[in-house]
């Protein structure tokens, strides 16, 4: 038995050093309690200032003339933005449309095909620039590249500016979410002898896709509320347009009009439609949160 | 039924590491061949070439002849169709995690276009039970997630998906590795009755589990096939000595 090691000492954790130990791990276990508390409450209390200040100033001017009547001509009172709405609402369409698929095409390209290849190179330094060009930045190229041609503003032009802002972010967000796919997956499905392009689409994404989802709804809740290239391209419009081709109303561009305007009656009108503008992205990312939450199986990851 | 597999001259690279050099063997149909070595060995490298999943890493490189029965696997086919009728279990449980147990065994069929409900009912349930999984699961086929089983029960359902889309060869990469004793006795109870309908490759560092399930047996060192026999002489009266220490455990 001599070769087996000497027993070790039993190690008395009753001491007041080890005592003293406790104390200091459990101080210390509160305070980053309370730090990330903190900073959860400064992240969230601008959100929740806002949103309260909006109810305030905009919800007394709210009624059911607000969302279905156009805006009222000088001087007169009343009238609402429901050009701007449904405006905004087909600009946004129109962007999501051209944006995302785009996007996620470009993105699994990156993730799935283009491994080390300059193209993706090329491609992912373009997005990333892509999303530093200021908003305003991508009206005014838009402008020369699309209405000027045209010779006419366009509720079509209004969606390509947008759909070019939400392009950078979502082929950025698939790319990283598709990276997070183990290898092991896509090796299954090459293994049953399911075609590349079958598992990029079937199963990376299809793995990917609540990840994905969320980048597209940022990118989306990010050009709802744009204004700047909407100037030079939707432009605006004070009555009902649903043409693709015509200049068209939206609740960026209706706020700016009546919050820079010298009646008070706008300037409450302006209130009620940022209001109505922030709850209506908010419904919206709710709505595809659930819808996209429906078809989930009991314990996936 | 399963085929043989003939390999003649097959050597593999990653980059400019040539990990297997120069192997031929002959995998008998219808019987369980063990591949056995320490790891590195170039075992799983071997595996990967047969069914032509060595070349989707861009970096590998293979040469050599590989033949299921009469085809070239390299030269008649294309690595899609190689992919199916040479079907692969990996050594960690990898079910789809999006898919429900019931998709996840339609996967191959599915992702391949087939759509006949009837047809890809039965093959569900044929290929479950043939894993010895259905009785587990046949109540949440469509409302659990591949992903919600345990371990072992993971490792059959990736079976049962290998098995449905009618492979001629079945190839397992350490299926039992990261398994428990009790599902790893499943998995190997599973291989003796799978091996009466398809050929079996199985790479293990289980010495026991190789005696237990194959066969014949083949011993891999630093990318060369040291020996190729029958099980019971390779564990009995190896004419190698160096597959003599490696059974006996004097390395690896």
């Amino acid at each position: 038995m001599s070769t087996q090691p000497a027993m070790r000492p039993p190690i008395n954790f009753n001491t007041r050093r080890m005592r003293m130990d406790q104390m200091r791990r459990k101080s210390t276990n509160i305070a980053i309690t309370v730090l990330s508390v903190a900073a959860t409450i400064i992240v969230v209390a601008p959100l929740l200032a806002i949103l309260g200040y909006l109810i305030y100033k905009g919800a007394s001017s709210l009624n059911f003339a607000f969302f279905t009547q156009i805006p009222k001509p000088v001087g007169e009172d009343g009238g609402g933005m429901a050009n701007s709405i449904v405006g905004s609402g087909v600009i946004l369409a129109l962007a999501s449309l051209m944006g995302i698929p785009v996007g996620i095409a470009a993105g699994v390209y990156l993730a799935e095909f283009g491994r080390g290849k300059f193209l993706a190179t090329a491609v992912r330094f373009t997005a990333d620039v892509l999303n530093g060009v200021p908003s305003i930045v991508m009206g005014i190229a838009i402008y020369s590249l699309i209405v000027m041609q045209q010779k006419h503003f366009s509720a079509f032009a209004g969606g390509v500016a947008l759909a070019i802002m939400m392009v950078p972010t979502i082929t950025r967000t698939t790319e990283e979410m598709l990276a997070t796919v183990p290898h092991a997956i896509r090796e299954a499905a090459l293994g049953l002898g399911v075609p590349k392009w079958r598992t990029a689409i079937s199963v990376s994404l299809r793995t990917a896709s609540p990840g994905i989802i969320t980048g597209c709804m940022l990118a989306f809740a990010r050009v709802a509320g744009e204004t700047a290239p909407l100037l030079f391209t939707a432009f605006g419009n004070q009555f009902w347009s649903l043409k693709l081709n015509e200049p068209i109303a939206a609740l960026p561009l209706q706020i700016y009009v009546y919050a820079t305007g010298p009646y008070d009656e706008w300037h409450r009108l302006a209130w009620a439609g940022s209001l109505v503008l922030i709850v209506m992205i908010m419904v919206s990312v709710t709505l595809v949160r659930i819808f996209a939450n429906r078809g989930a199986l009991k314990g996936g990851s | 039924m399963g085929v043989g597999i003939q390999v003649e001259h097959l050597n593999a690279w990653y980059g400019t590491t040539h990990t297997l050099q120069d192997i031929d063997l002959h995998i008998p149909a219808n019987h369980a061949t063990a591949l056995i070595g320490p790891s590195g060995c170039g075992k799983s490298t071997f595996v990967r070439c047969l069914n032509r999943m060595h070349e989707t890493n861009p970096i590998a490189r293979a040469t050599g002849v590989v033949k299921m029965g009469e085809l070239d696997i390299y030269k008649d086919a294309s690595p899609v169709e190689i992919r199916r009728r040479i079907g692969m279990v990996f050594q960690r449980p990898n079910p789809f995690p999006t898919m429900s147990i019931y998709d996840n065994v339609a996967s191959g069929l599915k992702l391949n276009g087939f759509r006949n409900r009837r047809i890809l009912d039965e093959t569900v349930e044929r290929s479950l039970k043939q894993a010895a999984l259905w009785e587990e699961v046949k109540d949440d086929l469509k409302k659990k997630s591949g992903a919600s089983l345990s371990g072992g029960q993971q490792q059959r359902l990736c079976i049962a998906r290998a098995l449905a889309v009618d492979p001629e060869v079945l190839l397992m990469d350490e299926p039992a590795s990261a398994l428990d004793p009790v599902s790893t006795s499943k998995i190997e109870d599973l291989i003796f009755q799978l091996k009466s309908q398809y050929t079996i490759v199985i790479v293990t560092h289980n010495m026991q589990q190789a005696a237990r399930v194959a066969e014949n047996t083949g011993f891999f060192l630093n990318g060369k096939l040291v020996e190729f026999d029958s099980t019971h002489k390779i564990f009995t009266n190896p004419r190698d000595k160096r597959t003599e220490d490696y059974i006996t455990g004097r390395f690896g």
